[in-house]
């Protein structure tokens, strides 16, 4: 792989699926590239297929049109090389300690087993802050640290690249805030590349290092922002997002 | 603007008030902050003490009723029982006409668990699987097992046979309508967990699908049991089908014939004792070591 070809091509891409009575298109003709190292999130209202067009990358659905390419091969079903972190708290299984979800992860997918496994998961879960919950069944734990093992459970199995689906959005803000801020702490670390689905514009701004703008219904791309670092800008470019998603109404912001 | 102005003149004026900062907790050490229960409450806080407790009372308004009456033809009372049961244990009748009985069970109990397996995996794989199943379990499981006695006894003749075939009949549909639906209640957050591992097919079925579903299964095996142990005993007793190998519903015709009802009273105990130990212990245990662990029962 050249350093200017991208990790991830989305290559003009519909998808539409179907509900009992209609058929929906939920996004047309979306293109993007990730870049290795990106944090790339995918911004818009409800309804502009953002969620839709993360399960096509992660191979649950397939595009009626266009490619989806990581790595230059198209993307035909799911596999490890790209893992989920979903919104839903009952992402982890059940039936498993913090530490059994991650190391059944990675074998199970066949990456690694028995003592390598056990200890690239006991090295992600002390990296999420959780050493102290290895044994502990998910009811157990609050909602952002069963984020957190999921976190830890999709970086462990070192994907090419980290979905995630609003990871964050089922959490109150202060922990929602040092979720943020340990995510990004955590990149800093190890450099992975993330695709982040969020609707919040403030939590794009602060997790994102590039932006794709999608209007809704049926979702578009509107731009494609670079995210900026100082704090001073940073209500520039929610100003510039706003009026770019709300054309001529401006909406009170969100608080987040 | 002058409506918000005359708002605020119509509005009383709050006194500014003293923000007020703790910086030590007059709680901290002063008060119990844990502190143990006192014995009583401890002791009925344990189920099985608590359930022990109905089953005294319950015994002793047996007893009472049972020496009222005096009348050991028509009600014995508990104690003599009792006697009767031990007297059964001692000699070795009762638990061999108990291990007759729940022998046959058990073989009927696992070749209905496979078959509601095999019907659930059809079931999981093929919309037409699906099919069959509903309409399997919708004819057949409202058919009680003792209505299809006397056609397996033309079958099958007088013996083993026969109660296996109508326990295989009422195991299976209440297996396999529970574990079905279990696997379709199945969050689609975790199937897509499994999916991403690159999980499918059976694999998918045995490690995520089973485990994530097993609260349904595992009703499922109550429900079969219980329904499995009810259609035995009713086929010994009623058309004393093993009367050539001798089980407890066997044994309870025996002793109701020969008209000693401490004996008959003795035999339905040993059925009630043995239901209580596989709900209690075997099922409770399975219980409490997976879907009570795994917080999906509270």
């Amino acid at each position: 792989m050249g350093l200017n070809q991208p990790l991830l091509e989305v290559d003009g891409v519909t998808l539409q699926y179907k509900t009992p009575h209609h058929l929906i298109t939920a996004t047309y003709k979306v293109s993007f590239d990730v870049l290795l190292g990106d944090r790339f999130v995918l911004l818009g209202p409800s309804g502009c297929g953002k969620s839709t067009l993360l399960k096509a990358v992660g191979g649950y659905m397939a595009p009626t049109e266009g490619e989806i390419r990581l790595k230059g091969q198209a993307v035909t079903g799911p596999g490890p090389d790209r893992m989920m972190v979903f919104q839903e708290f009952d992402q982890l299984l059940p039936w498993k300690t913090v530490k059994q979800n991650v190391v059944f992860a990675l074998e199970a997918s066949g990456r690694l087993t028995g003592r390598a496994a056990e200890e690239r998961a006991m090295a992600y879960i002390d990296k999420v802050n959780l050493t102290k919950f290895v044994d502990s069944f998910p009811h157990m734990l609050s909602g952002g640290m069963k984020q957190r093992v999921a976190i830890a459970r999709g970086m462990a199995m070192e994907p090419d690249i980290l979905l995630m689906d609003e990871p964050f959005a089922a959490l109150d803000a202060l922990t929602r805030r040092r979720m943020q801020d340990e995510l990004l702490a955590l990149w800093d670390e190890t450099r992975f590349t993330v695709l982040f689905v969020t609707h919040s514009i403030p939590e794009a701004i602060k997790i994102g290092s590039r932006i794709l703008l999608l209007s809704p219904h049926p979702g578009e791309v509107k731009a494609e922002l670079n995210s900026v670092g100082a704090p001073g800008e940073q209500a520039g470019l929610e100003n510039r997002i706003q009026q770019m998603l709300f054309a001529e109404e401006i909406k009170e912001a969100e608080n987040v | 603007m002058s409506s918000a102005k005359a708002l605020a003149e119509a509005a009383p004026v709050t006194p500014l008030r003293p923000e007020i900062v703790r910086d030590r907790m007059t709680a901290h050490g002063g008060t119990i902050v844990e502190k143990p229960l006192s014995t009583l409450e401890l002791l009925y806080n344990q189920a099985w003490l608590r359930k022990l407790l109905i089953l005294f009372v319950l015994a002793s308004i047996w007893e009472i009723y049972g020496r009222y009456l005096d009348n050991d033809l028509l009600f014995p009372t508990f104690t003599s029982t009792l006697a009767a049961f031990f007297r059964g244990v001692a000699d070795g009748t009762l638990p061999l006409r108990a291990w007759g009985s729940v022998k046959i069970l058990l073989v009927g109990y696992g070749i209905g668990i496979v078959l509601a397996t095999l019907l659930t995996g059809l079931a999981i794989a093929s919309r037409i699987g699906t099919d069959f199943l509903e309409t399997m379990t919708s004819m057949l499981n409202p058919l009680p097992a003792i209505a299809l006695l006397p056609l397996a006894l033309i079958w099958f003749g007088l013996g083993n046979g026969s109660l296996i075939f109508v326990l295989v009949h009422s195991v299976t549909w209440a297996i396999a309508l529970n574990t079905h639906s279990g696997f379709l209640s199945v969050s689609r957050t975790l199937t897509m967990v499994g999916r991403n591992y690159g999980l499918s097919g059976a694999s998918l079925i045995r490690k995520i699908l089973i485990p994530a579903a097993f609260p349904s299964i595992l009703t499922g095996l109550k429900v079969g049991w219980a329904f499995a142990w009810r259609t035995l005993i009713a086929a010994e007793l009623v058309f004393g089908v093993s009367s050539g190998s001798g089980g407890l519903g066997w044994f309870i015709f025996e002793n109701k014939n020969m008209l000693d009802i401490p004996n008959v009273f003795a035999g339905l105990l040993t059925v009630i004792l043995i239901g209580l130990v596989v709900e209690n212990l075997i099922f409770q245990t399975i219980e409490r070591h997976t879907i009570r662990r795994w917080g999906m029962q509270a």
